[in-house]
């Protein structure tokens, strides 16, 4: 990158992304509290579901995204805490870098993370509700991408307005489950298809709502973003 | 044709009633409330006693009469909601972030009773009081993603950001209607098909219309007020009035 250029948006985002990723490896504090966290649901959810295991089992797509879903949560208001430190956003904001570089940028560090985590809960879950990836770990590798995607792209969104009200770790929650809802049907309900097999060929227009979700509140954010980081 | 003559019609009728309502006097706003209050009671009276029951579902069906109004009114201060905050974005003004926050909350009022009202009905024809219907379904998941836009409004002190945010949140939470009711709809299905007015009785017609102009009345009078107190409270942010020690000095 010459001096005195202002990078590309994709320029700005590699950039970016890599930023949060190496703050995130220098410490791991975050990805191992958000796995031991999710952890923790699965057993409360088997605990909560009793222990007849054709109820564990049929519920297990549902627990495997509740539990990305609750985790993410605290994955989305931590990844803006960590920037109000030292005014940091307004550093960034400063950088003469595209506003929408940090949303495609934060939205990634966001969604890769809870992509690892779905990757290191999903045998834990395999073995507490005794299923099996049927349909391959192929299938079952999309509907984890789409659905990080999907709850990263309106969180990250989300999470900035969030992180500078009063009262955020009420507010982020109670923004974007009701948003969240159709993603999480969606997810929810591919993840079984995977677990089940999909005798009536439906995982395919399950997986079509999600990327249509992911599509529209992705474009929807990347407008939106510069318009939340503006004072 | 007509179609489009009545919509034009509605718009300014409904456009205009807002305005008159929030530039002119109170007097003006208490004599509307009190014509929606005739009205409603006026329209109670009818639906019950005039409109004939229904051939299959009997008395149960009177309850459409309240029901469908209150789920219209809902949707037109959605349907508000969205236009001031895509408005708010493209050009910044006050009165248009009053006007979302009003039919926010407005739209979350109808919206409940419609819901409430849904599902006091649903009861006697469904035998359950909440099925996982897409409509209601849908309606749920909006009520509470509208409460949640309601509840950042309330915890965001800087009048400006507050207003930038709140349209951003009240687009993202309107572009997810048409989502939520596909997947819903795909999820599970079961509600009524509306019936067209030229299948039903006259009279029945007629008692829905009534209610409906009660219930369009009594939502001017919601809209406006609650606009006023909204422009109010920002006017007092922005530029708040004098203390009383600075005005004796």
């Amino acid at each position: 990158m010459s001096a005195g250029r202002p990078p590309n948006l994709l320029g700005a985002t590699w950039v970016l992304v890599r930023k949060d990723l190496l703050l995130e490896w220098r410490t791991r504090a975050r990805a191992n509290a958000l796995v031991f966290f999710s952890l923790a649901t699965l057993l409360l959810f088997s605990f909560a579901l009793g222990p007849d295991t054709t109820i564990l089992r049929r519920a297990a797509g549902g627990t495997l995204w509740l539990a990305i879903l609750l985790a993410s949560v605290l994955a989305l208001g931590e990844s803006f805490r960590v920037e109000q430190e030292n005014a940091a956003l307004d550093g960034l904001r400063l950088a003469p870098a595209d506003a929408r570089a940090l949303f495609l940028a934060k939205s990634l560090a966001n969604a890769l993370l809870l992509m690892l985590l779905g990757t290191v809960i999903l045998p834990v879950l395999a073995a507490l509700a005794g299923v099996t990836l049927v349909q391959g770990p192929g299938p079952m590798a999309v509907v984890l991408v789409l659905g990080a995607l999907a709850i990263a792209g309106p969180g990250t969104l989300y999470a900035a307005i969030a992180s500078q009200a009063r009262a955020r770790d009420v507010l982020l929650p109670l923004l974007l489950f009701p948003l969240l809802i159709p993603a999480l049907v969606a997810a929810a309900k591919a993840t079984s298809l995977v677990f089940e097999g999909d005798p009536m060929l439906q995982f395919r227009s399950w997986l079509g709502l999600l990327a249509g979700f992911d599509l529209v509140y992705w474009s929807l954010g990347f407008v939106l973003f510069p318009r939340v980081l503006e004072d | 044709m007509t179609h489009a003559l009545f919509t034009v019609v509605g718009l300014v009728v409904v456009g205009g009633g807002l305005y008159l309502l929030v530039r002119g006097p109170a007097s003006l706003r208490a004599g509307v409330a009190v014509l929606g209050l005739v009205l409603l009671i006026s329209g109670a009276w009818y639906g019950l006693s005039v409109a004939p029951p229904d051939r299959e579902m009997g008395n149960v069906q009177r309850i459409m009469y309240v029901h469908v109004p209150a789920q219209w009114m809902a949707l037109m201060a959605v349907t508000l909601n969205f236009f001031c905050s895509v408005a708010y974005l493209f050009r910044p003004g006050w009165a248009k972030d009053a006007l979302a926050e009003a039919s926010a909350e407005v739209g979350l009022f109808f919206g409940a009773v419609g819901l409430v009202l849904g599902s006091i009905w649903g009861k006697p024809t469904w035998g359950v009081y909440w099925s996982w219907d897409p409509r209601l379904t849908s309606e749920a998941i909006l009520l509470v993603a509208y409460a949640g836009y309601l509840a950042l409004r309330r915890f965001i002190d800087d009048a400006e950001r507050r207003a930038v945010w709140s349209a951003v949140v009240g687009i993202i939470i309107a572009v997810d209607i048409p989502i939520i009711w596909f997947s819903v709809r795909w999820w599970r299905s079961l509600h009524q098909m509306q019936s067209s007015p030229s299948t039903v009785d006259p009279d029945m017609v007629r008692a829905l219309r009534w209610n409906a102009f009660a219930f369009l009345a009594l939502w001017l009078v919601f809209l406006s007020s609650r606009y006023l107190i909204a422009r109010a409270r920002t006017q007092r942010e922005v530029a708040p009035p004098p203390l009383a020690a600075e005005v004796a000095t």
